[in-house]
Protein backbone atom coordinates (compact mmCIF):
# COMPACT_ATOMS: atom_id res chain seq x y z
CA UNK A 1 0.00 0.00 0.00
CA UNK A 2 2.74 2.39 0.97
CA UNK A 3 4.67 1.32 -2.11
CA UNK A 4 1.78 2.40 -4.34
CA UNK A 5 1.62 5.73 -2.55
CA UNK A 6 5.31 6.29 -3.19
CA UNK A 7 4.80 5.40 -6.86
CA UNK A 8 1.99 7.88 -7.43
CA UNK A 9 3.79 10.50 -5.41
CA UNK A 10 6.58 10.23 -7.99
CA UNK A 11 4.24 10.43 -10.97
CA UNK A 12 2.06 13.30 -9.72
CA UNK A 13 2.96 15.24 -6.58
CA UNK A 14 6.69 15.24 -7.12
CA UNK A 15 6.66 15.05 -10.91
CA UNK A 16 10.29 15.85 -11.70
CA UNK A 17 9.57 18.05 -14.71
CA UNK A 18 6.44 19.97 -13.78
CA UNK A 19 6.69 20.12 -10.00
CA UNK A 20 10.39 20.10 -9.19
CA UNK A 21 11.68 21.55 -12.49
CA UNK A 22 14.70 19.23 -12.57
CA UNK A 23 16.44 17.55 -15.48
CA UNK A 24 15.77 20.43 -17.84
CA UNK A 25 18.50 19.68 -20.38
CA UNK A 26 17.10 16.43 -21.81
CA UNK A 27 13.57 17.77 -21.32
CA UNK A 28 14.20 20.70 -23.61
CA UNK A 29 16.63 19.10 -26.03
CA UNK A 30 14.92 15.81 -26.79
CA UNK A 31 11.26 16.74 -26.99
CA UNK A 32 11.44 17.58 -30.70
CA UNK A 33 9.50 14.37 -31.38
CA UNK A 34 7.27 12.19 -29.24
CA UNK A 35 9.36 9.07 -29.85
CA UNK A 36 12.57 10.76 -28.65
CA UNK A 37 10.76 11.85 -25.50
CA UNK A 38 9.66 8.29 -24.72
CA UNK A 39 13.12 6.86 -25.49
CA UNK A 40 14.83 9.31 -23.19
CA UNK A 41 12.19 8.85 -20.50
CA UNK A 42 12.52 5.07 -20.48
CA UNK A 43 16.33 5.16 -20.51
CA UNK A 44 16.25 7.53 -17.53
CA UNK A 45 13.69 5.33 -15.76
CA UNK A 46 15.97 2.32 -16.12
CA UNK A 47 18.92 4.22 -14.65
CA UNK A 48 16.76 5.63 -11.85
CA UNK A 49 15.40 2.24 -10.78
CA UNK A 50 18.85 0.65 -10.98
CA UNK A 51 20.65 3.36 -9.08
CA UNK A 52 17.91 3.65 -6.45
CA UNK A 53 18.06 -0.12 -5.94
CA UNK A 54 21.84 -0.29 -5.56
CA UNK A 55 22.12 2.83 -3.45
CA UNK A 56 19.41 1.73 -1.03
CA UNK A 57 21.21 -1.62 -0.70
CA UNK A 58 24.53 0.07 -0.02
CA UNK A 59 23.23 2.94 2.09
CA UNK A 60 24.75 1.72 5.35
CA UNK A 61 28.14 0.98 3.76
CA UNK A 62 28.73 4.30 2.01
CA UNK A 63 30.48 6.79 4.30
CA UNK A 64 28.56 10.04 4.68
CA UNK A 65 31.42 12.23 3.48
CA UNK A 66 32.04 10.63 0.12
CA UNK A 67 28.46 9.70 -0.62
CA UNK A 68 28.06 12.00 -3.64
CA UNK A 69 31.03 10.57 -5.60
CA UNK A 70 29.87 7.08 -4.64
CA UNK A 71 26.35 7.78 -5.91
CA UNK A 72 27.75 9.24 -9.12
CA UNK A 73 29.83 6.13 -9.79
CA UNK A 74 26.77 3.90 -9.30
CA UNK A 75 24.72 6.11 -11.63
CA UNK A 76 27.49 6.23 -14.24
CA UNK A 77 27.66 2.43 -14.22
CA UNK A 78 23.98 2.12 -15.06
CA UNK A 79 24.27 4.80 -17.73
CA UNK A 80 27.09 2.83 -19.36
CA UNK A 81 24.87 -0.25 -19.34
CA UNK A 82 21.97 1.65 -20.97
CA UNK A 83 24.24 3.16 -23.57
CA UNK A 84 25.66 -0.26 -24.52
CA UNK A 85 22.18 -1.81 -24.74
CA UNK A 86 20.92 1.02 -26.92
CA UNK A 87 23.93 0.85 -29.23
CA UNK A 88 23.35 -2.85 -29.70
CA UNK A 89 19.57 -3.06 -30.05
CA UNK A 90 18.25 0.42 -30.89
CA UNK A 91 20.92 2.05 -33.07
CA UNK A 92 18.39 4.43 -34.67
CA UNK A 93 17.12 5.83 -31.39
CA UNK A 94 20.65 5.89 -30.02
CA UNK A 95 21.68 8.09 -32.92
CA UNK A 96 18.87 10.58 -32.45
CA UNK A 97 19.42 10.83 -28.66
CA UNK A 98 23.16 11.15 -29.28
CA UNK A 99 25.22 12.88 -26.63
CA UNK A 100 22.28 13.01 -24.22
CA UNK A 101 22.63 9.30 -23.41
CA UNK A 102 25.99 9.61 -21.59
CA UNK A 103 24.66 12.85 -20.15
CA UNK A 104 22.00 10.96 -18.18
CA UNK A 105 24.78 10.74 -15.57
CA UNK A 106 24.44 14.42 -14.86
CA UNK A 107 20.65 14.47 -14.89
CA UNK A 108 19.91 16.13 -11.55
CA UNK A 109 16.74 14.06 -11.07
CA UNK A 110 18.72 10.86 -10.50
CA UNK A 111 21.19 12.30 -8.03
CA UNK A 112 18.36 14.13 -6.27
CA UNK A 113 16.41 10.88 -5.77
CA UNK A 114 19.54 9.05 -4.61
CA UNK A 115 20.28 11.75 -2.07
CA UNK A 116 16.76 12.51 -0.87
CA UNK A 117 15.06 9.11 -1.13
CA UNK A 118 17.15 6.00 -1.83
CA UNK A 119 19.78 6.76 0.81
CA UNK A 120 17.07 6.87 3.50
CA UNK A 121 14.49 4.25 2.52
CA UNK A 122 14.10 0.50 2.10
CA UNK A 123 14.89 -1.32 -1.15
CA UNK A 124 11.26 -1.91 -2.18
CA UNK A 125 10.23 1.70 -1.57
CA UNK A 126 13.31 2.96 -3.44
CA UNK A 127 12.47 0.85 -6.48
CA UNK A 128 8.90 2.14 -6.43
CA UNK A 129 10.17 5.69 -6.11
CA UNK A 130 12.52 5.19 -9.06
CA UNK A 131 9.65 3.77 -11.13
CA UNK A 132 7.26 6.56 -10.14
CA UNK A 133 9.67 9.40 -10.82
CA UNK A 134 10.82 7.72 -14.04
CA UNK A 135 7.26 7.26 -15.34
CA UNK A 136 6.41 10.82 -14.32
CA UNK A 137 9.42 12.05 -16.28
CA UNK A 138 8.53 9.89 -19.30
CA UNK A 139 4.93 11.16 -19.34
CA UNK A 140 6.13 14.76 -19.11
CA UNK A 141 8.55 14.24 -22.00
CA UNK A 142 5.83 12.50 -24.02
CA UNK A 143 3.46 15.43 -23.48
CA UNK A 144 6.02 18.07 -24.45
CA UNK A 145 7.31 15.96 -27.35
CA UNK A 146 3.77 15.47 -28.68
CA UNK A 147 2.93 19.19 -28.52
CA UNK A 148 6.15 20.15 -30.29
CA UNK A 149 5.99 17.41 -32.90
CA UNK A 150 2.33 18.05 -33.78
CA UNK A 151 2.75 21.81 -34.06
CA UNK A 152 6.27 21.84 -35.45
CA UNK A 153 6.19 18.97 -37.92
CA UNK A 154 2.48 18.22 -38.26
CA UNK A 155 3.02 14.59 -37.29
CA UNK A 156 2.63 12.42 -34.19
CA UNK A 157 5.02 9.47 -33.82
CA UNK A 158 5.81 10.10 -37.49
CA UNK A 159 2.16 9.85 -38.65
CA UNK A 160 0.64 12.91 -40.33
CA UNK A 161 -2.03 14.54 -38.15
CA UNK A 162 -3.29 17.34 -40.38
CA UNK A 163 -4.42 17.50 -43.99
CA UNK A 164 -2.06 18.81 -46.65
CA UNK A 165 -3.11 22.42 -46.15
CA UNK A 166 -1.32 22.65 -42.78
CA UNK A 167 2.04 24.34 -42.82
CA UNK A 168 3.98 23.38 -39.68
CA UNK A 169 5.40 26.05 -37.36
CA UNK A 170 9.02 24.99 -37.64
CA UNK A 171 10.03 27.20 -34.69
CA UNK A 172 8.38 24.66 -32.37
CA UNK A 173 10.99 21.99 -33.10
CA UNK A 174 13.84 24.50 -33.02
CA UNK A 175 15.42 25.36 -29.64
CA UNK A 176 13.18 28.39 -28.89
CA UNK A 177 10.08 26.19 -29.20
CA UNK A 178 11.40 24.00 -26.37
CA UNK A 179 11.75 26.87 -23.93
CA UNK A 180 8.45 28.49 -24.86
CA UNK A 181 6.40 25.26 -24.81
CA UNK A 182 7.70 24.27 -21.39
CA UNK A 183 7.11 27.78 -20.05
CA UNK A 184 3.53 27.86 -21.28
CA UNK A 185 2.74 24.32 -20.07
CA UNK A 186 4.14 25.15 -16.62
CA UNK A 187 2.09 28.33 -16.53
CA UNK A 188 -1.05 26.46 -17.55
CA UNK A 189 -0.49 23.83 -14.84
CA UNK A 190 0.00 26.57 -12.25
CA UNK A 191 -3.28 28.12 -13.38
CA UNK A 192 -5.17 24.80 -13.29
CA UNK A 193 -3.86 23.71 -9.91
CA UNK A 194 -4.14 27.21 -8.46
CA UNK A 195 -0.52 26.93 -7.41
CA UNK A 196 1.52 30.03 -8.16
CA UNK A 197 4.62 31.52 -6.64
CA UNK B 1 47.55 29.76 -41.02
CA UNK B 2 44.81 27.41 -42.04
CA UNK B 3 45.06 25.80 -38.62
CA UNK B 4 44.60 29.13 -36.84
CA UNK B 5 41.56 29.76 -39.00
CA UNK B 6 40.10 26.40 -38.02
CA UNK B 7 40.58 27.17 -34.34
CA UNK B 8 38.92 30.54 -34.80
CA UNK B 9 35.95 28.83 -36.42
CA UNK B 10 35.68 26.39 -33.50
CA UNK B 11 35.81 29.24 -31.01
CA UNK B 12 33.18 31.40 -32.73
CA UNK B 13 30.90 28.48 -33.39
CA UNK B 14 30.99 27.27 -29.80
CA UNK B 15 30.37 30.79 -28.43
CA UNK B 16 27.65 31.97 -30.79
CA UNK B 17 26.32 29.47 -33.29
CA UNK B 18 26.16 26.30 -31.25
CA UNK B 19 25.78 28.19 -27.99
CA UNK B 20 25.64 25.54 -25.29
CA UNK B 21 22.66 26.96 -23.47
CA UNK B 22 20.67 28.42 -26.33
CA UNK B 23 20.97 25.80 -29.00
CA UNK B 24 22.38 22.65 -27.46
CA UNK B 25 20.42 22.83 -24.19
CA UNK B 26 23.37 22.02 -21.99
CA UNK B 27 23.75 23.64 -18.59
CA UNK B 28 20.12 24.67 -18.21
CA UNK B 29 19.98 24.04 -14.44
CA UNK B 30 22.54 26.70 -13.44
CA UNK B 31 21.25 28.88 -16.28
CA UNK B 32 17.83 29.01 -14.63
CA UNK B 33 19.05 28.73 -11.05
CA UNK B 34 21.89 31.26 -10.76
CA UNK B 35 20.62 33.91 -13.12
CA UNK B 36 18.68 36.06 -10.68
CA UNK B 37 21.47 38.65 -10.33
CA UNK B 38 24.15 39.74 -12.78
CA UNK B 39 27.00 39.52 -10.25
CA UNK B 40 26.38 35.90 -9.31
CA UNK B 41 25.91 35.07 -12.97
CA UNK B 42 29.36 36.49 -13.74
CA UNK B 43 30.89 34.52 -10.84
CA UNK B 44 29.21 31.34 -11.99
CA UNK B 45 30.41 31.96 -15.53
CA UNK B 46 33.99 32.41 -14.35
CA UNK B 47 33.92 29.24 -12.25
CA UNK B 48 32.42 27.24 -15.12
CA UNK B 49 34.97 28.65 -17.58
CA UNK B 50 37.84 27.49 -15.39
CA UNK B 51 36.33 24.05 -14.81
CA UNK B 52 35.51 23.56 -18.48
CA UNK B 53 38.96 24.57 -19.73
CA UNK B 54 40.65 22.24 -17.24
CA UNK B 55 38.17 19.44 -17.99
CA UNK B 56 38.82 19.71 -21.73
CA UNK B 57 42.56 19.35 -21.15
CA UNK B 58 42.50 16.56 -18.58
CA UNK B 59 39.80 14.41 -20.13
CA UNK B 60 41.55 14.70 -23.49
CA UNK B 61 44.80 13.42 -22.02
CA UNK B 62 43.03 10.63 -20.14
CA UNK B 63 41.14 9.53 -23.24
CA UNK B 64 44.17 9.28 -25.51
CA UNK B 65 46.90 8.33 -23.03
CA UNK B 66 45.05 5.89 -20.78
CA UNK B 67 41.66 4.77 -22.07
CA UNK B 68 42.34 4.19 -25.78
CA UNK B 69 45.69 2.38 -25.53
CA UNK B 70 44.20 0.07 -22.90
CA UNK B 71 40.94 -0.41 -24.81
CA UNK B 72 38.88 0.91 -21.90
CA UNK B 73 36.68 3.37 -23.84
CA UNK B 74 33.59 2.00 -22.14
CA UNK B 75 34.82 3.50 -18.86
CA UNK B 76 34.74 6.97 -20.44
CA UNK B 77 31.59 8.24 -18.72
CA UNK B 78 32.62 7.02 -15.26
CA UNK B 79 36.19 8.34 -15.43
CA UNK B 80 35.20 11.70 -16.90
CA UNK B 81 32.59 12.39 -14.25
CA UNK B 82 35.09 11.57 -11.49
CA UNK B 83 37.65 13.97 -13.00
CA UNK B 84 35.02 16.70 -13.16
CA UNK B 85 33.88 16.05 -9.58
CA UNK B 86 37.42 16.41 -8.24
CA UNK B 87 38.05 19.57 -10.26
CA UNK B 88 34.88 21.13 -8.94
CA UNK B 89 35.88 20.25 -5.39
CA UNK B 90 39.18 22.02 -6.03
CA UNK B 91 37.53 25.16 -7.44
CA UNK B 92 35.14 25.18 -4.49
CA UNK B 93 38.01 25.19 -2.00
CA UNK B 94 39.77 27.99 -3.88
CA UNK B 95 36.69 30.20 -4.03
CA UNK B 96 35.86 29.54 -0.38
CA UNK B 97 39.33 30.76 0.64
CA UNK B 98 39.60 33.71 -1.74
CA UNK B 99 36.08 35.11 -1.94
CA UNK B 100 33.64 34.09 0.81
CA UNK B 101 30.99 36.48 -0.60
CA UNK B 102 31.00 34.84 -3.99
CA UNK B 103 31.04 31.47 -2.26
CA UNK B 104 27.84 32.33 -0.41
CA UNK B 105 26.16 33.77 -3.47
CA UNK B 106 26.87 30.70 -5.58
CA UNK B 107 25.60 28.53 -2.74
CA UNK B 108 24.40 25.09 -3.67
CA UNK B 109 25.12 25.68 -7.36
CA UNK B 110 28.87 25.47 -6.87
CA UNK B 111 29.03 21.74 -6.10
CA UNK B 112 26.33 21.38 -8.73
CA UNK B 113 28.80 22.37 -11.47
CA UNK B 114 29.62 18.66 -11.27
CA UNK B 115 26.16 17.91 -12.56
CA UNK B 116 26.28 20.78 -15.04
CA UNK B 117 25.80 18.79 -18.18
CA UNK B 118 27.70 21.41 -20.16
CA UNK B 119 30.96 20.31 -18.53
CA UNK B 120 30.61 16.59 -19.24
CA UNK B 121 29.04 17.56 -22.56
CA UNK B 122 32.07 19.49 -23.73
CA UNK B 123 34.39 16.63 -22.76
CA UNK B 124 32.35 14.14 -24.79
CA UNK B 125 31.92 16.49 -27.76
CA UNK B 126 35.71 17.01 -27.87
CA UNK B 127 36.20 13.26 -28.21
CA UNK B 128 33.28 12.73 -30.63
CA UNK B 129 34.44 15.50 -32.95
CA UNK B 130 38.00 14.08 -32.88
CA UNK B 131 39.54 17.44 -31.99
CA UNK B 132 43.26 17.62 -31.21
CA UNK B 133 44.45 18.97 -27.86
CA UNK B 134 44.49 22.66 -28.81
CA UNK B 135 41.16 22.48 -30.62
CA UNK B 136 39.68 20.70 -27.60
CA UNK B 137 40.95 23.42 -25.28
CA UNK B 138 39.53 26.18 -27.47
CA UNK B 139 36.23 24.35 -27.82
CA UNK B 140 36.05 24.12 -24.01
CA UNK B 141 36.87 27.78 -23.49
CA UNK B 142 34.49 28.84 -26.25
CA UNK B 143 31.64 26.77 -24.87
CA UNK B 144 32.23 28.24 -21.41
CA UNK B 145 32.34 31.79 -22.76
CA UNK B 146 29.11 31.10 -24.63
CA UNK B 147 27.57 29.82 -21.39
CA UNK B 148 28.77 32.93 -19.54
CA UNK B 149 27.44 35.22 -22.27
CA UNK B 150 24.02 33.58 -22.17
CA UNK B 151 23.72 33.50 -18.37
CA UNK B 152 24.87 37.13 -17.90
CA UNK B 153 22.50 38.44 -20.58
CA UNK B 154 19.68 36.39 -19.09
CA UNK B 155 20.43 37.67 -15.58
CA UNK B 156 20.20 41.23 -16.92
CA UNK B 157 16.76 40.52 -18.34
CA UNK B 158 15.60 38.75 -15.19
CA UNK B 159 16.60 41.64 -12.93
CA UNK B 160 14.10 43.75 -14.86
CA UNK B 161 11.55 40.97 -14.91
CA UNK B 162 11.41 41.04 -11.10
CA UNK B 163 9.87 44.50 -11.23
CA UNK B 164 7.41 43.96 -14.03
CA UNK B 165 3.77 43.02 -13.80
CA UNK B 166 3.43 39.38 -14.79
CA UNK B 167 0.26 37.25 -14.77
CA UNK B 168 0.28 35.26 -11.56
CA UNK B 169 0.45 31.71 -12.97
CA UNK B 170 3.44 32.69 -15.14
CA UNK B 171 5.52 34.07 -12.27
CA UNK B 172 8.87 32.40 -11.58
CA UNK B 173 9.96 29.56 -13.83
CA UNK B 174 7.34 29.85 -16.61
CA UNK B 175 8.14 33.46 -17.52
CA UNK B 176 11.87 32.76 -17.19
CA UNK B 177 11.55 29.92 -19.69
CA UNK B 178 9.53 32.01 -22.13
CA UNK B 179 12.14 34.79 -21.87
CA UNK B 180 14.88 32.26 -22.52
CA UNK B 181 12.91 31.11 -25.57
CA UNK B 182 12.89 34.64 -26.97
CA UNK B 183 16.64 34.95 -26.33
CA UNK B 184 17.11 31.68 -28.11
CA UNK B 185 15.29 33.11 -31.14
CA UNK B 186 17.88 35.88 -31.15
CA UNK B 187 20.71 33.34 -31.04
CA UNK B 188 19.15 31.54 -34.01
CA UNK B 189 20.17 34.62 -35.96
CA UNK B 190 23.80 33.50 -35.75
CA UNK B 191 23.06 30.35 -37.73
CA UNK B 192 24.80 30.43 -41.06
CA UNK B 193 27.47 32.85 -39.83
CA UNK B 194 30.07 30.23 -40.69
CA UNK B 195 29.63 27.70 -43.44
Amino acid sequence: MKALKVFFNGVLNENPTFRMVLGMCPTLALTTAAINGIGMGLATTFVLVGSNLVISLLKSFIPQKIRIPAFVVVIATFVTVVSMIMQAFLPELNKSLGIYIPLIVVNCIILARAESFASKNSVLLSIMDGLGIGIGFTLALLLLGSIREILGAGTWFGMPVFSDGFSPAVIMILPPGGFITLGLVLGLLNKLTGRAE
Amino acid sequence: MEYVGKIFVILISSILINNFVMSRFLGICPFLGVSKRVETAVGMGAAVTFVMAMTSLITYIIQYVILEPLGLEYLQTIIFILVIASLVQFVEMVIQKTSPTLYQALGVYLPLITTNCAVLGVAIINIDEKYDLIQALFNGVGAALGFTLAIVLFAGVRERLELSDIPKPLKGFPIALITAGLMSVAFLGFQGLIK
